[in-house]
């Protein structure tokens, strides 16, 4: 086990244990965190393996070869004759430009981020789990190829705790393609750019200049491989904790230098990261109802001090099976398509290359959804939701308790180890997250934000919507477990919809839904048997002659699933709902109208 | 270490022009002929050898001295001795009757191959497990009729039924023989070849022209779904040099010639056509032109496409040439770029005017040591884009280069190998070259030497600038004579369980490096997901430069111990190593020819509308497929 033999002090017995107390392959890296110095922990001896042949690169060679390539001189050509200034003062901006951009790892800060972070991950994580297996993987795959940390994004944590792990094992410290208001905070922005942050403007445009700076930095790091790459393809943090509909600009850019044949591979790792509770919970349901996100200030970090004092539960990282680009491509992409144009004159992308980006990521996101390992929290928000006067604690436990059963039929892993009992488990979870329900004489509501009494209707219902978004959060967080059984049950129940049109509708309604769920584009098929057979198999349907019937027994189930997608479906026919007020929802809303047809988009 | 020292330079020289004047006197004094010299074909009367015939390295009874399961002479070939050390046979080449004391471990060591474990091939041709052939007996009558010699002995007809693809080795080996020629014709000159023709059309025959049987694409196989009787066309009879015009410095040649011959005859008079195939023991003037070839020197001479300046051919539609032989003309697309490539699918080529040159003066190897195979293309390319590059110029990459070293004979004297031994010291510890990372440069000089001694000094003085130093005479010699014994290894390979072939494309100069990179590691992960039991042997190096981009020919074998399918393994692997070049931007070949090996690929290669084109030119010339190899379209 060569991640164990590289962690000092472990004995094979002590192995086993904790292999056998977590028996879904997790292991806490805190663990040891508490039990040795975390200095000694920092000033480790770092001695990673590099993806093969790949020479060391200072951040300024990295630099320089960026604005001196091929592809970066004629793009300045370009714009000099465009906007009319001389070659030499665009290509000033653009080395100014790459010098706001660049990153600049070292490995002093990367020792000392990793001590402040063994502090700060003890104080607000009771474990941090990660999959052995995954990291094992990840190991082998680093010097063969280059190598794309593809985590889900969730909270301000993500940024880390990848460099953190792969500074403890041993691996190289990734870049990461952050977005530029982390580096406008002082101080923290430069340790950020130190411990290999790289940060992009929010909306490029049709910036011609640092488009292109930024994909040739970008290729230029894949190709030379001198560091994995790390990037959030959903793009930015999900408000709602649900999985966003992948970006396909930075994924272009990362797998071009396979498709132009320069890197033999490429290998995509997976990663998903999932909390118990989101540090930003609060935060993110105001932004969600309106409430600008307060800008990112180190003042504004320092006060945010407090929430080191709550408990966070546990966090997981699931590094999952890294993909082979090169499988991925094979009958998809024809890579001839590259032969008659130099490799590095700016082209636009075929469709044919298009359309496999854009399932390369809807798959990535796919599979960091798999990933995930559900927090019983999860669940009881799911079934909270569902009973919005609040329910008994007895009721919440027992239909809890069917909850799990139902979603690891799905095949969802989920953090609630068998030996302990469905009541404490419940308990603690609730108690975690009183900031969201309360438990009073056996009774559990949903708690309104504290503060003096509402002043006007309008404040009350955003207090209780924002308590209705949190706890819709973490429901969201298990939604992609129901979504297809989900939309099949709504499609089966649907009064209108005769046998020969069920796959129609589910179609029509995944079309309906596709930038709410992530479906990967022209799977339909695969995700409809997905839906069916997880019915099936929980009893819910039987199959036969082509038909497919609701069971007697599983009544329940389906009503649950269609009561999951309610909401969605009420706000899509834009009913009033609480949801409906979220930005996120409405924006999702309104690009599924206009993609339908239903509205069109006027430019301001 | 440029020169082997001046005295032996010297006397090399001298031994030359002496040559050269004895060619020139002998030809004044002993012979009518006027500088320019026409003769007619004496086919007719059943004569079965012409006095005036020169004599051919290859005789037409093949099997009289080439191996029939393997590459070239039956008296040369590597085997083992008693002492497990590497010994070339016979005293035809430079290698001949040495000992190669690290070939053993170098092969051992490369292929995980073991000289306990044999996979002898059967002892001799079982002819009686070669089906009958089906004749014409029409043909067959007329064909008696004008005195042309033909044969239908299984031997002969065995030797025209195959080329050097390792699957058609491999058979042969084994004892297993497919579809053959039903009979092999021998036509004396071109005026036989149109009797030949004529009749074939006649009487429904198909035509496969044989020239040096060198083939690397499958072009000589017989179409198992052919129901004609197939006749070889064996052009081996047509070895004439019909004329040499010194005045515009062309010779008029008989397309049957095969290399050697062709650069021996000329050389008597003086001159050289400079055109050196790897193959040019063996192949012919006409299968050069049918192939598009490529020589060692096209930097020099140019390949065969810039060498030909008349081509004579007979297709069943007639007989096709030019009327003049102006060095250039604008009259429509050349006819000759329909014949040049044609590879055997719309006639024969019968006559050929090549330009000639005098005999160079001078001649010198060279190599250069670079830390690492970048560099050397880097060099390479500097050295195209200032368009110096010598006759040849090849960059062998580490895994060749340290191959090329296994076949150093033994050094006599310990003062060589003490010597060597400081090479090696310099290069890896002085200069701190990496021993699994520097590659090797191999130069071939050709001209007047004060000529060559100033180019020599430009291109040493461009590869210092990337890393590379000067490496000797003795290792440039040693990897050209590489490219001659090559074949021969694999015959011993295959002797031990090792099967393998060589394969090539060319690219522009940008994705030279990638493309390298990408086809060695596909090869070797085909290999391993295929069941290959030991690492392959896959290897590479750039043989030629051109203006815009190189061409790369690679090495690829492996060790088949444990596989029930070798052969469909390593064609799988082959066929994905090719799909790699394709998508890196290489070309479908360079200069082995598309033959049927590569068809599936011509489509998609030059669009479909182009093979449209190709294939109205053949509807045309052959609306009856007379011409029935079926490669290429």
């Amino acid at each position: 086990h060569p991640c164990a033999a590289k962690s000092s002090g472990r004995g094979s017995t002590e192995y086993s244990r904790r292999y056998i107390s977590y028996p879904d392959g997790f292991w806490d890296i805190l663990e040891e965190r508490r039990r040795t110095s975390d200095l000694s922990h920092a000033l480790r001896t770092f001695n990673p393996q590099p993806y093969k042949g790949a020479p060391p690169c200072s951040s300024s060679e990295l630099n320089r070869a960026v604005l001196e390539s091929q592809f970066l001189r004629h793009v300045v050509k370009e714009v000099s004759a465009e906007s009319g200034e001389p070659v030499e003062v665009v290509r000033d901006e653009a080395s100014g430009l790459l010098e706001e951009m660049s990153q600049n790892l070292q490995l002093t800060f990367i020792r000392l981020l990793g001590f402040s972070l063994s502090k700060v991950f003890k104080r607000l994580f009771q474990k941090i789990l990660i999959n052995e297996e995954g990291l094992n993987r990840l190991q082998q795959a680093i010097p063969e190829h280059p190598v794309i940390l593809m985590p889900n994004h969730r909270s301000y944590i993500d940024f880390l705790v990848l460099s953190y792990i792969m500074f403890t094992y041993d691996l190289p410290i990734p870049v990461i393609a952050a977005g530029i208001p982390l580096m406008s905070m002082k101080l923290i922005g430069e340790i950020f750019r130190r411990s290999g942050a790289f940060f992009i403007r929010r909306a490029i445009g049709d910036d011609k200049l640092y488009w292109a700076l930024l994909s040739e930095y970008v290729r230029t790091i894949v190709r030379i491989g001198f560091a994995p790459v790390e990037f959030f393809v959903e793009g930015l943090r999900s408000r709602t904790l649900k999985s966003l509909p992948p970006k396909l600009g930075m994924m272009h850019m990362v797998l071009e230098p396979f498709l132009k044949g320069e890197v033999y591979d490429i290998s995509l790792v997976p990663i998903s990261i999932s909390y118990d509770r989101v540090l930003e919970e609060s935060l993110l349901a105001h932004e969600l109802l309106g409430v600008p996100k307060p800008k990112e200030t180190t003042r504004g970090l320092l006060k945010a001090r407090k929430i080191l004092e709550d408990d966070y539960g546990s966090m997981h990282v699931c590094f999952g099976e890294p993909l082979s680009v090169r499988g991925l491509a094979k009958g998809t992409v024809n890579r001839w398509q590259y032969n008659l144009v130099p490799r590095d004159l700016p082209a636009k992308p075929s469709e044919e290359t298009l359309g496999f980006v854009s399932g390369v990521a809807h798959l990535v996101v796919r599979l960091q959804e798999k990933g995930m390992v559900l927090s019983p929290w999860s669940l009881i928000a799911t079934v909270l939701l569902q009973n919005p006067l609040g329910m008994d604690l007895d009721a919440l436990i027992q239909r809890t308790c069917w909850l799990r059963e139902l979603v690891e039929g799905f095949g969802a892993v989920l953090h609630w180890t068998g030996q302990v009992p469905a009541c404490e488990v419940v308990l603690s979870s609730l108690s975690r997250h009183h900031s969201v329900v309360r438990c009073e004489k056996g009774r559990v509501t949903l708690v309104e934000e504290a503060g003096a009494s509402p002043a006007t209707p309008e404040e009350g219902v955003f207090r209780r919507a924002a308590a209705v978004l949190m706890c819709a959060s973490y429901r969201n967080q298990a939604l992609h477990v129901f979504v297809r059984p989900a939309l099949v049950a709504t499609a089966i129940t649907s009064p209108t919809v005769t046998d020969e049109d069920i796959f129609a509708h589910f179609q029509f309604l995944q079309d309906v839904f596709s930038n709410e769920f992530i479906f990967i584009p022209g799977t339909s098929h695969q995700d409809f048997e997905e839906g069916c057979s997880s019915l099936r198999k929980c009893g819910a349907v039987q199959v036969c002659d082509q038909q497919i019937r609701v069971t007697e027994e599983g009544k329940d189930t389906i009503f649950f699933l269609t009561a999951v997608l309610e909401p969605f479906i009420q706000t899509y026919q834009v009913t009033r709902d609480f949801e409906a007020l979220s930005s996120d929802v409405q924006k999702n809303v309104l690009s599924g109208l206009v993609r339908m047809g239903g509205v069109t988009k006027l430019k301001k | 270490m440029a020169s082997i020292g001046d005295g032996s330079e010297r006397q090399r020289i001298a031994q030359q022009r002496l040559r050269v004047l004895a060619g020139h006197l002998r030809r004044l004094g002993a012979e009518e002929r006027p500088g320019v010299a026409a003769q007619e074909c004496r086919a007719g009367a059943g004569t079965t050898e012409p006095d005036d015939k020169p004599p051919c390295s290859v005789p037409k009874r093949r099997q009289d001295i080439m191996k029939w399961n393997g590459w070239g002479y039956a008296d040369s070939k590597f085997f083992f001795n008693k002492k497990g050390q590497g010994e070339f046979t016979g005293k035809r080449y430079r290698l001949s009757g040495l000992i190669l004391p690290s070939l053993k471990d170098w092969f051992e060591g490369t292929f995980g191959a073991n000289l306990q474990h044999k996979s002898p091939a059967v002892p001799s041709l079982n002819t009686s497990a070669v089906a009958p052939p089906s004749l014409n007996e029409a043909f067959v009558e007329e064909l008696k009729s004008t005195g042309i010699p033909f044969s239908h002995d299984t031997e002969d007809r065995v030797f025209r039924a195959h080329g050097h693809c390792l699957h058609e080795i491999f058979s042969l080996r084994d004892g297993r023989v497919g579809r053959c020629p039903d009979m092999v014709v021998w036509p004396n000159c071109h005026n036989d070849v149109v009797k030949i023709v004529e009749l074939a059309c006649k009487h429904s025959v198909c035509l496969i022209p044989y020239g040096g049987g060198t083939s690397v694409s499958s072009a000589l196989e017989c179409p198992p779904e052919e129901t004609r009787s197939i006749v070889s066309l064996d052009t081996s009879q047509m070895n004439r040099i019909l004329w040499i015009d010194e005045k515009n410095l062309t010779a008029h040649v008989e397309a049957g010639i095969i290399g050697q011959d062709l650069e021996r005859l000329l050389n008597e008079s003086g001159y050289c056509t400079g055109h050196e195939p790897d193959s040019m023991e063996f192949s012919s003037l006409g299968g050069w032109v049918a192939t598009r070839a490529s020589g060692m020197k096209k930097n020099i001479y140019g390949n065969i496409e810039d060498l030909v300046v008349h081509i004579k051919m007979v297709t069943p539609r007639g007989v096709i040439e030019k009327s003049c032989q102006g060095p250039r003309m604008s009259t429509g697309p050349d006819i000759h770029h329909f014949i040049l490539g044609s590879e055997g699918t719309l006639g024969v080529v019968t006559e050929v005017t090549l330009k000639i040159r005098p005999i160079p003066e001078y001649q010198k190897y060279g190599s250069v040591v670079f830390p690492n195979f970048q560099q050397g293309v880097a060099c390479l390319r500097e050295v195209a884009k200032q368009r110096c590059a010598p006759a040849s110029i090849r960059l062998m990459d580490n895994e060749q280069f340290q191959f090329g070293h296994a076949l150093k004979p033994q050094v006599s004297s310990i003062f060589t190998s003490f010597l060597d031994g400081l090479k090696k010291f310099y290069i890896t510890k002085f200069k701190g070259f990496d021993p699994h990372h520097l590659c090797v440069a191999t130069l071939l000089f050709e001209g007047d030497r004060e000529k060559v001694l100033q180019h020599e000094k430009l291109v040493y003085d461009i590869a210092a600038k990337f890393g590379g130093l000067a490496a000797g005479e003795d290792n440039g010699q040693r990897g050209y004579m590489l490219t001659f014994v090559i074949a021969y290894l694999r015959d011993l390979g295959m002797e031990y369980y090792v099967i393998g072939e060589s394969f090539e494309t060319s690219v522009p100069w940008d994705r030279v490096l990638d493309l390298c990179r990408n086809v060695k590691e596909r090869i070797v992960r085909e290999c391993k997901e295929k069941g290959v039991q030991f690492p392959p042997l896959s290897t590479c190096r750039v043989t030629q430069t051109y203006d815009a981009g190189a061409c790369v020919y690679f090495y690829f074998a492996f060790n088949y111990r444990g596989l029930s399918d070798p052969v469909h393994v390593y064609e799988q692997v082959e066929h994905a190593a090719r799909e790699e070049i394709l998508a890196n931007g290489g070309s479908l070949s360079h200069h082995h020819g598309v033959g049927k090996l590569r068809k599936e690929w011509m489509q998609e290669t030059i669009s479909s509308v182009g093979l449209g084109m190709l294939k109205s030119v053949k509807d045309y010339l052959d609306p009856n497929n007379i011409f029935g190899n079926r490669n290429l379209l």
